[in-house]
């Protein structure tokens, strides 16, 4: 028990997240190593134990309090499981859900966290986390001291798990202390879908914070106008209230994948690339020529974004 | 109700980052150091929960770098104390020993609520929020995008992708990690924060965060292997956007 490799599933409204068959994926082959398993928990919605195919196990919990997601039951709920089961090691997507639990765990279970892992390894004994910092422009390798370990780990860091059937679900009671808790669910907010469709759209103009100001996005907007395009966004330029969180596109908004991704003052944040990686030509412009939105565009300049925006929606005129 | 917002420096990312001479860590003598931006963030929101619903806000800085300027510039913003812990040492500083400081000072302290950025770019560890929470039994809430004050708990609305946010109620004390206040945050004027400067009155008190081993031993830091990258289109302006424009035509996607 001590050698498997646990995976949180993360769900939300019957839905469970992409991330969670990767790291079923990961933990299958780390699992090969430490001469464990790859176990996955899932808590609340026993009925999607059928979609986690590729795991040796999975252990459900289901209570009231699990139904909607709140962090304190998840984590109450979670430690109870790891530490019954004490495994190896612990994976859990960096999506809201692992932000919430996985350095609460850390304390909890007294173990070692790396946060933003991208890559993982089992060394030997030890497990080594490669994981990102400073918003991406370094990678830290990091070795997890002891003998318990838990990593968060960003979205489409490895392939998912292929194939294989789903385990036999087996349930864990649920500790006492979700029938105490200090935090209520009351409604989940759909995003307001009146606006237009950003991921139905083929082209997209996105701006980002080099934009400067609301009074700035005209310009792009009539070129956007001309190109027959949505405008779409970065996280600080729909924070500001320039654009509203429709737009959004990355981690925390909308994943897009259009035919033509063309951005204008973005500089890459992994927030960002993780929405639009998979675009199929970006076009890239910003003036920082260090910019991480160009390792991942096809063609990109460091024009001036307000030369280049007139310029282009003058030769379309 | 009173408000505690912890605050962070992290290196400006607009900067080159150098590493050291061992290569574990980044080259911390000429770099510049500035507000992180998720604490920025809470500043602001824990601001606009005072106003809303009356109280205090306490800003506690952990002795970075340039640290005071941030912490009179919150004071210049409206935060009624600025206080800050002193003792953690130069280097970096891992969140479970931040969490573990800032415990230590809390204990003693009449607190409501701990407002504090989601995230920081360097939490390696893991992020404070949570860490914060554990260590003093607390309930916590991440990626928080509005809270609202009651007598004794707060309507927080928590953030998923997809533009999804879920309202939950948290009964007091607890921590929330902040990711966007309901607004920009506010501008301070110079003038304001040299007024706050002169009047001094940050208050400092010593931890250790002793016994709070983050676990993790960097081996070392490297830069990203490129896997690509685009290719650069120099010359006028004009003859740069004809040259997108034959791109965007090549996709058929222009009418």
């Amino acid at each position: 028990m001590a050698n498997d490799i646990l995976v949180l599933a993360d769900h939300l409204r019957g839905q469970l997240s992409d991330t969670t068959l990767e790291l079923v994926g990961k933990a299958k082959e780390l699992a090969g190593a430490t001469g464990g398993q790859a176990v996955v928990a899932l808590l609340g919605d026993p009925g999607l134990a059928g979609q986690i195919a590729g795991a040796d196990a999975v252990l459900t919990m289901d209570h009231p309090a699990l139904a909607d997601y709140t962090p304190e039951a998840w984590d109450r709920a979670l430690l109870h499981i790891v530490n019954e089961r004490q495994p190896r090691l612990v994976l859990i997507g960096n999506s809201t859900i692992g932000m919430d639990l996985g350095a609460g765990l850390s304390a909890g279970w007294n173990a070692p966290l790396v946060a933003y892992t991208v890559g993982l390894a089992a060394e030997g004994a030890e497990i080594v986390a490669t994981a990102q910092v400073y918003g991406g422009k370094l990678l830290a390798e990091v070795v997890l001291s002891g003998e318990r370990g838990i990593c968060t780990v960003v979205a489409g860091s490895f392939p998912a798990a292929a194939g294989g059937g789903s385990p036999a679900a087996e349930a864990v009671a649920p500790p006492a202390g979700l029938d105490d808790l200090r935090t209520s669910f009351l409604t989940l907010v759909e995003p307001d879908s009146g606006d237009v469709d950003i991921t139905a759209a083929e082209i997209l103009v996105s701006v980002g914070r080099g934009i400067g100001s609301q009074d700035n996005l005209d310009d792009v907007q009539e070129l956007a106008d001309a190109l027959g395009a949505p405008l779409s966004a970065s996280r600080p330029v729909t924070d500001a209230g320039w654009l509203p969180k429709t737009r959004q596109v990355g981690k925390s908004g909308l994943k897009v994948k259009p035919k033509v991704y063309l951005t204008f003052g973005i500089s890459g944040a992994p927030e960002h690339l993780e929405g639009m990686r998979d675009a199929e030509l970006i076009i890239a412009c910003n003036t920082d020529a260090n910019a991480p939105i160009f390792d991942v565009a096809h063609y990109g300049t460091t024009l001036d974004l307000f030369d280049l925006v007139p310029a282009m929606t003058e030769t379309l005129g | 109700m009173r408000i505690v917002v912890p605050i962070k420096q992290t290196p400006d990312l607009v900067e080159e980052l150098d590493l050291n001479d061992d290569g574990t860590d980044v080259d911390r003598e000429f770099l510049k150091f500035v507000l992180s931006e998720w604490d920025d963030q809470a500043v602001e929101e824990a601001l606009l929960v005072k106003e809303a619903s009356g109280g205090e806000v306490v800003v506690v800085g952990f002795g970075d770098p340039d640290v005071e300027l941030s912490l009179y510039t919150a004071v210049a913003k409206g935060a009624d104390r600025a206080v800050n812990l002193t003792g953690l040492g130069d280097g970096w500083i891992p969140s479970h020993t931040r969490a573990a400081a800032l415990a230590q000072w809390l204990v003693g302290q009449e607190v409501d609520l701990v407002l504090a950025g989601v995230q920081a770019v360097d939490d390696l560890d893991g992020q404070l929020p949570p860490l914060l929470a554990a260590t003093l039994g607390w309930p916590h809430v991440g990626v928080v995008i509005g809270v609202e004050g009651k007598d004794d708990a707060i309507q927080v609305s928590q953030e998923f992708g997809g533009g999804r946010a879920a309202r939950l109620e948290v009964r007091l004390p607890a921590v929330i990690g902040v990711q966007a206040a309901r607004q920009p945050p506010r501008y301070a004027s110079i003038t304001r924060i040299r007024q706050a400067q002169q009047a001094g009155g940050i208050e400092e008190a010593a931890v250790s965060g002793a016994g709070a081993d983050a676990g993790i031993t960097v081996r070392r830091l490297f830069e990203p292997e490129k896997t690509g990258h685009a290719e650069m289109l120099s010359g006028s302006p004009e003859d740069v956007a004809g040259r997108i424009l034959d791109l965007i035509r090549s996709k058929g996607v222009l009418k």
